[in-house]
Order: structure tokens, then C-alpha cells, then sequence
């Protein structure tokens, strides 16, 4: 398999699109197939002034803007709002935007294309028809205003909202033309500005969707209130691939407010009440049996043990190589050998998992934060059994996502299937944290053996990497499996292509994966693969640097010909640093690069370590994404990313113990604070000529480099195996 | 029945008195800006000012909250008026998904309250609350900007 030519995750075929929703823990996907998305989208029957079906301009000028991908926090939804203006040439002050609905892009030939908002993909992925959309309409305003004004439309302008007749200095707003404009048949193609005259695009505006997280206004899925609707909580088994044996209604039907006890699905029970809370209770309170199946006995070690032996197994998927790495190992005159290990994690989302279902016989409609209004459209009709044009998906705002409602949405299966049993009637479903720490779709768990190879004047001249371990997609997505290879494995260690590995200069490279999937149920968890894998890569070659006796920087730089821009970001942040200079007394630094979802990223974090307690004080990190929509935004996400990935390292493990994850709740599953936040500086350097992501890029590097420093500090001891709360370590 | 003072609002709230405050806030009298998190006073969504001290109300009955002065999110801003500390967070565009923000953001304007100038050490030590997108950096810059406004 040449990983040159691997595509891009999700595989999306441009003519059928399969939308799949994971059946948790059984490997299989049920999918539904999307009509395609093209040029013959449907105009919209009704009798909104929509110009294009991305622009709406209402008659007082207000610029509606329609959004597919989700706004999870990340800033998408202002930044693809900035890419329709930018084109259109709409007042920014103007702009508010809406969301559409997946039935309704259903019914119009898919008219929004792509709701699925991970991997990274909000922007990138839908910048060139967005943009077009903007370019488009803006084509439209003008050939009206010039049609009112008889006058050609080559002589008109349009700026700020407002076209104006060159010539005459004629000018009219967009909202007095938008209804003629409405009823223009448009063009085929337009033309799309040079980045360079870009005004809107790259700059750091204000986001469009904060003022109502500040004053409690803002609704989330967790929020929803409607007339006669009850409340639910779940729990389902907490063993993978368990159900239900057994369980007692009569202990509980008749407490206060309790309306129903009901099973869901073969593995879950539900309590429906008034108010959440006296579900909740009452789910606590009941007696329930559980079958719990062939995995009841597992543990993380029992599971470790099995990674283990996929470190030396014979059979392994080629990700990437070069030459011979197992010939050039063998005649190496040195040898460095290491073996890491990364835990599952949860993703931990602060608004817990939850949606709000009605369903009767002919119409089911279903409101929930998900990252993919269309899987969870796919997941109402499998659930429903209703067909697409009775369902509908309402989106509702995401508190945070980070790839737990992207691919998966059990918890739309289940409030469908509680809904149905309560015809008519609105129900909202809650997990509790608890249900949602232990029904998560984790970040998978791998070991990784690396093993490198210097010639007698200690040139790097073999490399194997052996990853044994968990693949999300032959669990999520096994139609993605190439030859039974999951592709995504090797995020940040591929051949060429958006997860390019940095080290062509390696003579001679081998890096493979002996699969093993425990029963666990992986996940996309921001960042997905390239958290362990930059960790694995990048703390091995600085393990290799002190075994040569040189300078990691120097000794990556010699590795990195081939890869100018990924050296570019690591020079950057090398220099921002100050490399060459010495760190305050007691402050050590380390390094990491990587591209991932076709962004290049690297840091730098300076570091003491006080025997067990790590204080990072600086992270400065850089991002070549190609185009920069929103710089400001960027440096939130850079940030963010870092406390993500930080609480990882230092404090986050789901481990399993009869066959279930034992910890349940922030007090065992601690995420970082304030006080633990280092300084992030962030340089963003975008070179122009492709799009990369923003979101979970730069996630992978903290972790390494902040290891890598501390293996600084500790001359050269290191830890390899995660998270650092194992071995006593604390982040202060 | 409990009697509840709420953004200086009475309330007849009809729960078992050991409903947890938070639940009766977002279920009975239907504010939902103060969130549910976690229900074991971890990650601070839930946070809320009793008699102007910040209480992480998932775990306080609503029994012990009688009688008191109960401030939620919905209860700063006045008239549609932003305080300092909403300000800030707005100048700073500290929100993300936003989740956890009314818990920070009381949990912020408390510390205030106690302590006008703050130091780095006494936001780290006053401000325990969870932030998954990690908008620690701007929480920190929007506090000090709060102190000068």
C-alpha cells in the first residue's frame, strides 16, 4: 500500500456517500445512503429570499449565513462565516448565521454537502464551495441591481453590502435587491478572489457566538425545554457486550415523578420522569441484572499483556518504509532500544452526552449536539424506522465534542428507542457523568517497541517502529480498512500526504502495526492517533539524539531535508525559544514536530522538575495550516489543545477491570486548571497553497515536548509509559 | 415545598428537600445557565453565589439554600448590562463550547468580590474550575483585564 495515495479520513466516495453510525462494540455500521451532493441542489420551496443556499439577506440588510459543520467551541462557524462574506462582500456587522438541518439537505440533493465537523475538516474540507457560495450570490445581487438599473452588471461593484453603478455612482444595498436577486438563475461557475486581496479571511474578528455563553442565554443540548416533556437517564451495561438480564420496576414505579421504566435496546435500561434528577435517583435505586457476557474478566493488564505480544509478532500491517530497516538494524554497530505504552482515554465533553427525542408513527424528530448532523440523522432513521422524510435533526449547540459526537451517536439511537415506547411525547435524554465516563468511545490503547540503529560514526542509519494495539476504524468504520490495514494507525508516521512523517532523511524505515483490538470501544478522540504516535516518534528521537551524543535540534535537522516545512515550524519555534541560548537556572527544554491533518506543527516547552512535581512555564508552538481564516482563534485552539493533551499525559487513564472502566467521574479522571496552565506563545505561519486543520493539529506535540524536556531535567531518565500520574509525577 | 431567593426573586419550589440546589434551579425554576458537570462538586459548571459566596450547587441540598440569597449567571448582568467581569470575558472572547463559563464566570466575579487585585497566585488557588477546550490562557488575561476596567 503506498501511503502517498492514502486517502484522506473519513474515505468519502464524491458518488455515494455512506453515512455510518457505529453499533457500539459489535463492529458494525449501519449506514444510509446520501443522495449526492452537486450542482443540481435543489432550490428551497418556500419563501425565504435565499440567494444562495448558503445566503440569506433579509430586506433590512441582515446577512444570514447557513452553517453544515458543527460549532463546538473550536470557532468554525465564524470562521466559515468570514470565508461566504469574504466573497460575497457583505458588511461583517451585518452577519449572523444559522444552522441547517440534515433532513432538509436530504431533501434538496444534499444541497449543504458535508455536516461531519472532525478530523479537523470544518474548514478545510468545505472552504472552496462555501466560499463559492458567498461568490455566487454575490454574482446574483449584482446582476439584479444592474437589471433594475439597465445598466450591464460589468459596471457594477459590490463592497460593504452595498453594489454601486460605477459609472454613475448609482448605489443600492444588498436587502433592496435580494428578493430579485432570489429569483436569478445562478451562474455555473464564478471566479474566487485571489487570497492575496483577501479582507475578511485571515483576520483575527471577533467570534459570532460569544455573547450568550457569558449571561446563561446560550441553550445546549442539556438545556432543551418543551411543552409536556419528560426527562431520562440510562445506564447501560457497564461490561462491553453485556445486557440486560433482569431488572425490578416495582422498586421504583412508584417513587415521585417516575413515569416509565423501560429497556433499551438488549444492554440498557431507562428511567423517564418528570424532572431529570428523579430519574436519576430512581435509576440509582433500581435493582438491575446484568448478563455480562464474554468480556467480564478483562483488565488493563490482561489487555497490556496482549499489546505485549504484539510487539515481536511476526504479522504486521506496513505503514511506511524505506530500504531495510531489519537488514540495516542488524549490521548497526549500535543499537537503542525502547518500548511505550498509552493508555485508553475518555473524552470527557462537560456537557454529558444527551438528546431529546418525540417520535410518532409518521414523524420523528430528534435535537441534539452532534458533530454530524447527518450521522445522527442516519442514526433517528435506523432507530426510528421511519424513512428520511419523516425524520429530522434539529443541531443544538455543543458543549465541546472533541470526536465523541462525531462518528457515534448511541445516545441518539437510545433516546429514539425510549421515545417510541412514549409516543407523542417529547423525552430528553441525560447521561449522567458517570454513564458517560463509562460508555465513552475511548482513545484506543498501543504499545510501541522502537528500535534504532547507528553505523561506527554514529549516523542514524535504521529505524523500526512496531505499533501493537487497538484500530478505531475496524471497529468505527471497517469499510475504511485497506486489506484489513487501518490506515489511521499511522497518523503523523505516513509515507507522504496530510499526515506526513518529518524524517525522510531516515535511510532506511520500518513502521508497522501487529493489530490487536480489545473489546473496549475506541474512538476519534481530538487528535485520535497522533497523540501516542508523536509521543512514541518524538521522544524516540531525542532518545536517539542522547544516545549520539548530539544536540536533538541538530540531530532532527539532519533528518529533515526532504521536509522543508516541517522543519520550517521546528526552526520557528526553535528560534522563538531561543535554542542556542541557555534556559533560566533549572528550566529545561524539549522539542517536537509532526504533520497531522495537513497542518505542520512543532513547540518548544521549557520545564523544571522539582523530584516528582513538573512545572511546565512555556510552551511556544508554531502551525503552518496554509491559509490562516482566523489567527486569533487559532491561538485559542493552540492553547486549548495544550490542556487537552496536557491532562492526558500527566493525569488521564480509563482503565478497565472486569471488563468495565473504572473510573467514573472527574474525582478519579482529573482534567488540568488553571493553576497548571503554561504560558502558550503561538506562531502561526501559514505559507499559502494548501489548507490544513486547526483544531487537533498541535494537540500531538505538547506531550513530547514536554517529555522531552523533562528527560532534559532528569539527565536522560525517561518514562514511557502513561500517564505520568502512574508514577507519581504531579503537574503543578 | 421549599422557599428559594433567586436573582433577588422568590420561589415556591416543589422538590424532596435533598434535591440537590443545581437540580431545582434547572428543573423547577427552569434557569439552565448554571450546568451540570459533574454532581460531585469537581469541575465547578454548577457554580452559583449563596449569600455572595460561590457554592458549587450539585452537591447542596436545597434545604441548606433556604432563606439565603442564591445569585445565578442569569442574575449579573442587569438590564442587559455586562458586569466587569462578563466584559472582560467578552474583550478577551474567553468562551469556547462555553460549557463551563457561567460556573468560571462566577467563580471569577467572586473572587473579585473577596479580593479586587488578585495575584497569579490567588487565581490559581480561587479558580478550580474545569475548562475541557482549556481557555485557562484568555481566563487569566480576561481577570486582570477585569481588574483595571
Amino acid at each position: 500500500m503506498d501511503m502517498n495515495t492514502m486517502p484522506k479520513l473519513p474515505k468519502v466516495s464524491r458518488r455515494t456517500f455512506v453515512v455510518g453510525t457505529a453499533a457500539a462494540g459489535t463492529g458494525l455500521a449501519i449506514g444510509m445512503k446520501m443522495p449526492p451532493f452537486g450542482p443540481g441542489a435543489v432550490r428551497a420551496q418556500d419563501t425565504v429570499p435565499e440567494i444562495t443556499q448558503w445566503v440569506v439577506i433579509k430586506p433590512d440588510d441582515t446577512v444570514v449565513i447557513r452553517i453544515a459543520r458543527t460549532e463546538m467551541g473550536q470557532g468554525t462557524l465564524t470562521g466559515l462565516a468570514q470565508m461566504v462574506a469574504e466573497e460575497l462582500e457583505c458588511d461583517w456587522s451585518k452577519v449572523t448565521t444559522e444552522y441547517v438541518t440534515p433532513g432538509q439537505s436530504v431533501a434538496r440533493k444534499r444541497a449543504w454537502g458535508d455536516f461531519s465537523t472532525g478530523g479537523s475538516r470544518g474548514i478545510r474540507e468545505s472552504h472552496e464551495y462555501v466560499r463559492k457560495g458567498g461568490a455566487t450570490a454575490r454574482t446574483m445581487l449584482i446582476q439584479a441591481a444592474a437589471d433594475a438599473w439597465k445598466v450591464p452588471a460589468g459596471e457594477c461593484s459590490a463592497a460593504n453590502s452595498v453594489i454601486t453603478h460605477n459609472p454613475s455612482g448609482r448605489k443600492v444595498t444588498f436587502g433592496k435587491v435580494a428578493d430579485a436577486a432570489s429569483r436569478i438563475t445562478p451562474p455555473k461557475d464564478v471566479a474566487l478572489k485571489d487570497p492575496k486581496t483577501w479582507k475578511v479571511i485571515g483576520k483575527p474578528v471577533k467570534r459570532l457566538d460569544t455573547v450568550d455563553k457569558l449571561t446563561g442565554k446560550q441553550v445546549y443540548g442539556a438545556d432543551l425545554k418543551m411543552p409536556g416533556m419528560l426527562n431520562a437517564a440510562i445506564m447501560e451495561c457497564p461490561v462491553f457486550g453485556g445486557k440486560i438480564k433482569s431488572f425490578d420496576s416495582a422498586k421504583v414505579a412508584s417513587r415521585k415523578g417516575v413515569k416509565k421504566v423501560l429497556q433499551v435496546g438488549d444492554s440498557a435500561v431507562a428511567v423517564i420522569a418528570d424532572t431529570w434528577w428523579q430519574a436519576k435517583t430512581a435509576l440509582d435505586a433500581l435493582p438491575i441484572v446484568w448478563d455480562e457476557g464474554p468480556n467480564a474478566k478483562v483488565s488493563s493488564a490482561s489487555i497490556a499483556e496482549t499489546l505485549k505480544a504484539g510487539l515481536d509478532a511476526d504479522q504486521a500491517f506496513v505503514g511506511n518504509d524505506a530500504g531495510d530497516a531489519k537488514g540495516a538494524l542488524a549490521g548497526a554497530a549500535k543499537k537503542v532500544e525502547a518500548v511505550y505504552a498509552y493508555p485508553y482515554q475518555n473524552h470527557a465533553c462537560m456537557e454529558p452526552m444527551n438528546a431529546t427525542a418525540k417520535y410518532t408513527a409518521d414523524k420523528c424528530e430528534v435535537w441534539v449536539p452532534t458533530q454530524n448532523g447527518e450521522a445522527a440523522f442516519a442514526a433517528t432513521l435506523a432507530a426510528s424506522g421511519l424513512p428520511a422524510d419523516k425524520c429530522e435533526v434539529y443541531k443544538i449547540h455543543c458543549g465541546g465534542g472533541f470526536g465523541r459526537r462525531g462518528a457515534f451517536h448511541d445516545y441518539v439511537t437510545q433516546a429514539v428507542l425510549i421515545a417510541k415506547q412514549i409516543p407523542g411525547v417529547p423525552v430528553k435524554l441525560l447521561y449522567s457523568r458517570e454513564e458517560d465516563m463509562r460508555q465513552g468511545r475511548f482513545h484506543p490503547v498501543t504499545q510501541c517497541k522502537l528500535v534504532g540503529g547507528f553505523d561506527a560514526s554514529n549516523n542514524l542509519v535504521g529505524l523500526h517502529m512496531r505499533i501493537s494495539g487497538q484500530s478505531i476504524l475496524s471497529s468505527v468504520r471497517p469499510e475504511a480498512l485497506v486489506k484489513g490495514m487501518d490506515p489511521a494507525t499511522f497518523q503523523g508516521l505516513a509515507r507522504g500526504g496530510e499526515f506526513e512523517y518529518g524524517y525522510g532523511g531516515i535511510p532506511n524505515l520500518l513502521i508497522d502495526h501487529a493489530m490487536r483490538n480489545p473489546h473496549v470501544p475506541p474512538g476519534f478522540w481530538r487528535g485520535v492517533n497522533i497523540n501516542q504516535n508523536a509521543i512514541y516518534a518524538e521522544c524516540f528521537m531525542d532518545e536517539l539524539a542522547f544516545a549520539a551524543g548530539q544536540d536533538p535540534l541538530e540531530f532532527r535537522r539532519k533528518l529533515m531535508a526532504k521536509n522543508p516545512k516541517h522543519l520550517a515550524v521546528l526552526n520557528a519555534v526553535a528560534e522563538r525559544v531561543g535554542w542556542n541560548k541557555p534556559a533560566a537556572k533549572g528550566v529545561f527544554r524539549g522539542l517536537a514536530q509532526m504533520k497531522a491533518f495537513n497542518s505542520y506543527v512543532a513547540a518548544c516547552a521549557e520545564v523544571s522538575v522539582d523530584g516528582n512535581k513538573v512545572k511546565v512555564h512555556r510552551i511556544v508552538a508554531a502551525t503552518d495550516p496554509g491559509y490562516a481564516v482566523n489567527p486569533a482563534q487559532i491561538e485559542r485552539q493552540i492553547a486549548g489543545s495544550f490542556v487537552y493533551g496536557l491532562s492526558a499525559l500527566f493525569d488521564q487513564e480509563c482503565t478497565v477491570k472486569n471488563g468495565r472502566i473504572v473510573e467514573e467521574n472527574f474525582n478519579s479522571y482529573a482534567c488540568m486548571k488553571i493553576a497548571q496552565m503554561p504560558k502558550v506563545e503561538s506562531i502561526v505561519m501559514p505559507s499559502g497553497g494548501f489548507w490544513g486543520g486547526i483544531g487537533e493539529p498541535t494537540i500531538c506535540v505538547a506531550a513530547p515536548a514536554v517529555l522531552n524536556a523533562m528527560a532534559a531535567a532528569m539527565g536522560g531518565k525517561r518514562i514511557r509509559s502513561f500517564p505520568l500520574k502512574n508514577h507519581g509525577i504531579t503537574l503543578v | 415545598m421549599a422557599k428559594l431567593n433567586i436573582n433577588g426573586k422568590p420561589y415556591d419550589v416543589d422538590v424532596d428537600p435533598t434535591t440537590p440546589l443545581l437540580w431545582a434551579i434547572r428543573e423547577q425554576v427552569g434557569l439552565t445557565g448554571t450546568k451540570y458537570g459533574c454532581g460531585v462538586a469537581q469541575c465547578g459548571a454548577c457554580t452559583v453565589h449563596i449569600d455572595g459566596s460561590p457554592v458549587r450547587s450539585c452537591v447542596m441540598p436545597v434545604s441548606a439554600a433556604e432563606g439565603k440569597k442564591i445569585t445565578t449567571i442569569e442574575g449579573l448582568a442587569v438590564n442587559g448590562v455586562l458586569t466587569k467581569v462578563q466584559k472582560a470575558w467578552h474583550d478577551h472572547e474567553v468562551p469556547q463550547c462555553g460549557y463551563c463559563q457561567s460556573g468560571m464566570i462566577m467563580a471569577v466575579t467572586s473572587l473579585l468580590n473577596s479580593k479586587p487585585k488578585p495575584t497569579d497566585a490567588d487565581i490559581d488557588a480561587a479558580i478550580t474550575n474545569i475548562c475541557r477546550c482549556g481557555t485557562f490562557q484568555q481566563v487569566r488575561e480576561a481577570i486582570h483585564a477585569a481588574v483595571k476596567a
